[in-house]
């Protein structure tokens, strides 16, 4: 419908009004809407479509999960739902995308806010080159967090607590947020994300990094985070996905005349059955190994 | 060679056996040659600097044969000290004072003390009634506001007044260790040979002395057309204040032209265009800015440039400003592309960190970007800089002053700076030129080092930071 390219365009927003707008119009799902839904999203990277029509509605305080094999547009998808596909200059996203209601890529609405609400993890741990404590504070900060040093503090150690990863520490919080290992890095990462407050958390690949112990880690740590967030997850592993997430949804490749490979949904449904009994034969097909 | 098991039998398109030995040496023989021509490329570039460096100290210090007026040993003397224990240095600034008043005319006492006084609450060579008259008068001499002259400045005087060495030949530094007596025989040689060649004195009065032509005298004293007394003050104040305005300048546009291009700009036509032209200018020969400055800075803004505006009097815009923002124009495609550079290395996951926690784009830059980005600008721009410290071409189109003996005291000052200096040395027929012109590329070489060594202490202090 629209895509947001230029920087963000206005300030003053109309929130309220633009929230009644967009539900009467665009609300066709029967369910009970969710946190995030899609409708009929289209990616493009340039005249490239990356993502064929998408249409997903993901439940409040659960994990669902994105799988597919390597180029389906699973990151692709996740990145769109909270516009860091604007940074890529060439990336373009078609049709709806809903955050309680309110069309992230309507008119009026500044990405960089969309991004505080919906905060994000990425695959390789990325912490800024500062203490882990400044790591923590710097999004509350830009965001314009108004506490006092001890708000400030405790503000680090509930996020370090909600990570897991205050008791390992809390006695080196002015140091490098660099000198951790990698899943600590991730779960500071984690940290980090929650520390803004948001209300969805999406992970890009979390664990792909990481060795089996910390990969499980993070897992008990998602399942944890679950009861306040809502969480969104792309990854390769199957395993992984049939043990946190509560819905996952399967993309394919398709390709298409031109030979171009398009991602497209398969199916989404509650991970047991997905993974018991799924409703396509592609899905079936993956799940089993039988790819191809 | 010495592995004993046998290569999978298999294998038929590759070497064995001694076929496989002499492959083997074969890759190892060419990988040595190469090495050997990079290393002797090393050691050209090592040699051309050792060159380089000895001839320029080969030139700075030396043997030189001196005829004074006075010896400093008998003006010592004449104040009733012991030369052998006390040197002209030792002595009090009353009696240098006093040594000066005994061996000068009154006028030129005068015009010195109007240049600048000696004490700051009495006069020596004015009489006070005249001193009020001039400084209340419609132009006042300099010495009515200036700071009274230090030690070193009234022990200048007299060397200069007093003293008056003459160096009438000079030696260079290592024949000067191994074969000293070789310059005396010459000098008498000359003395025996070709009286007319020195008319005024004789082979008794020469003095043979040691002479660092590179001297903190040398550094501190202002330039004068007398080899003996000259000094490179003025040139290195110069110089100083053209680093201070091109820094001042072209840093922050520079680095501001560099964030615009990498963190905000969409790459279309209109960016990729002036991307090649930034690429281009860093190409462009530095006489070519010249011209620019001596049309734009000089004549175009000619009432901001000779201060003008300001109120300040200058009969036109040859100065330190005008040349510090030509200076600054040179380096900035420099200080753009190694800023860019720079930031091109920041690795693109903490941008997207920094995005994904809803900071806005500037923010993101401002507080993870910039930090990490700046050991890298920081060493581009002192590169640049150096370059700029050492340019001359342009400086001599925009005017720099090649003689002139007063500091610049702000940015609207006549000025000249060390690579003019040692240019209109160079210049110059006398021989003891050559030796300023040498110490004075040491200065300058110095001067660079330091700057150098500045920006990597700040640009290790930023890198440590975490």
């Amino acid at each position: 419908m629209t895509h947001e390219t230029q920087a963000p365009v206005t300030k003053q927003e109309e929130p309220a009004t633009k929230v009644d707008e967009t539900t009467a119009e665009g609300m066709p799902a029967p369910e009970a809407p969710g946190v995030i839904q899609t409708v009929g999203m289209d990616i493009y990277y340039g005249d490239f479509k990356a993502v064929h029509d998408v249409s997903l509605n993901f439940a409040f305080n659960e994990i669902s999960a994105l799988i597919g094999p390597s180029g389906c547009g699973k990151s692709t998808v996740l990145r769109s739902l909270n516009r860091m596909n604007d940074l890529i200059p060439t990336a373009r996203t078609d049709g709806e995308v809903f955050y309680h209601g309110e069309n992230i890529y309507g008119e009026g609405v500044d990405a960089v806010e969309v991004r505080r609400r919906i905060g994000m993890v990425f695959q390789k741990p990325n912490p800024f080159p500062k203490t882990i404590y400044q790591n923590i504070l710097w999004g509350a900060k830009i965001n314009g967090f108004k506490g006092s040093k001890s708000d400030a503090d405790a503000l680090v150690q509930d996020a370090l607590e909600q990570a897991a990863l205050w008791e390992e520490v809390k006695d080196k919080v002015n140091e490098s947020g660099l000198s951790l290992s990698g899943g600590q890095q991730q779960r500071l990462c984690i940290a980090r994300a929650i520390a803004t407050k948001p209300d969805v958390v999406l992970m890009d690949e979390p664990c792909s990094a990481l060795d089996p112990i910390a990969t499980l880690r993070i897992e008990e740590l998602m399942l944890q985070l679950k009861e306040n967030y809502s969480i969104i997850i792309v990854t390769h592993n199957m395993q992984q996905a049939a043990r946190v997430s509560d819905k996952t949804a399967f993309f394919n490749v398709e390709l298409n005349t031109k030979g171009q490979r398009t991602g497209e949904l398969v199916e989404f449904s509650p991970t047991e059955k997905l993974f018991t009994s799924p409703d396509r034969k592609e899905t079936e097909d993956y799940i089993t190994g039988r790819f191809g | 060679m010495s592995i004993e098991a046998p290569l999978r039998p298999t294998e038929e398109f590759y070497p064995s056996g001694d076929e496989y030995d002499k492959f083997l040496s074969r890759r190892k023989r060419r990988g040595r040659i190469v090495q050997m021509i990079f290393l002797l490329a090393l050691a050209t570039a090592v040699l051309a600097l050792i060159t380089l460096l000895y001839t320029i100290i080969n030139d700075s210090f030396g043997l030189t044969a001196v005829v004074n007026e006075t010896e400093p040993e008998e003006v010592v003397a004449s104040l009733g000290y012991d030369p052998a224990e006390v040197a002209i240095e030792d002595l009090s600034f009353d009696e240098l004072v006093g040594v000066l008043q005994g061996a000068i005319s009154n006028n030129v006492g005068r015009r010195l003390e109007r240049e600048q006084r000696f004490y700051e609450d009495r006069l020596v060579f004015e009489t006070e009634s005249v001193w009020a008259e001039i400084c209340s008068s419609g132009e006042p001499p300099a010495g009515c506001d200036a700071a009274p002259r230090s030690q070193a400045s009234v022990l200048q005087l007299v060397y200069e007044r007093v003293v008056v060495p003459d160096v009438i030949a000079s030696y260079e530094l290592v024949p000067s260790l191994f074969a000293p007596e070789a310059f005396e025989e010459e000098i008498e040689e000359i003395f025996i040979t070709s009286p007319d060649r020195f008319p005024d004195y004789t082979f008794d009065q020469v003095q043979f002395e040691w002479r660092a032509w590179l001297s903190w005298t040398f550094v501190t004293a202002p330039a004068n057309s007398k080899p003996e007394i000259a000094g490179i003050r003025t040139a290195i104040l110069g110089s100083m204040w053209l680093v201070a305005i091109t820094i001042s300048f072209a840093v922050p546009v520079g680095v501001g032209a560099a964030v615009y291009l990498e963190e905000f700009a969409r790459p279309n036509r209109f960016n990729s265009f002036i991307q090649t032209n930034i690429n281009n200018l860093a190409g462009v020969p530095s006489i070519i800015y010249g011209m620019l400055g001596l049309a734009v800075f000089v004549r175009i803004f000619e009432p901001f440039t000779s201060g003008a505006i300001f109120g300040i009097e200058n009969d036109n815009g040859r100065t330190v400003v005008a040349a510090g923002l030509t200076l600054g124009l040179l380096t900035l495609p420099v200080v753009i592309i190694s800023s860019q550079e720079a930031l091109k290395a920041v690795p693109n996951s903490l941008r997207q960190a920094g995005m994904g926690l809803g900071a806005t784009r500037w923010q993101t830059v401002r507080s993870q970007v910039l930090p990490v980005a700046l050991p890298g600008i920081l060493t581009g721009t002192i590169l640049a800089v150096a370059r700029a410290i050492g340019e001359t071409a342009p400086l001599i189109l925009v005017g720099a002053a090649s003689f002139i003996t007063s500091d610049p005291t702000g940015p609207f000052s006549k000025f000249t700076a060390l690579p003019i200096q040692i240019f209109q040395w160079t210049s110059l027929p006398q021989e003891e030129f050559r030796n300023l012109a040498a110490a004075a590329s040491l200065a300058l070489l110095i001067l660079l080092l330091v700057l150098n060594a500045g920006a990597v202490i700040l640009r290790n202090k930023y890198s440590r930071r975490i």
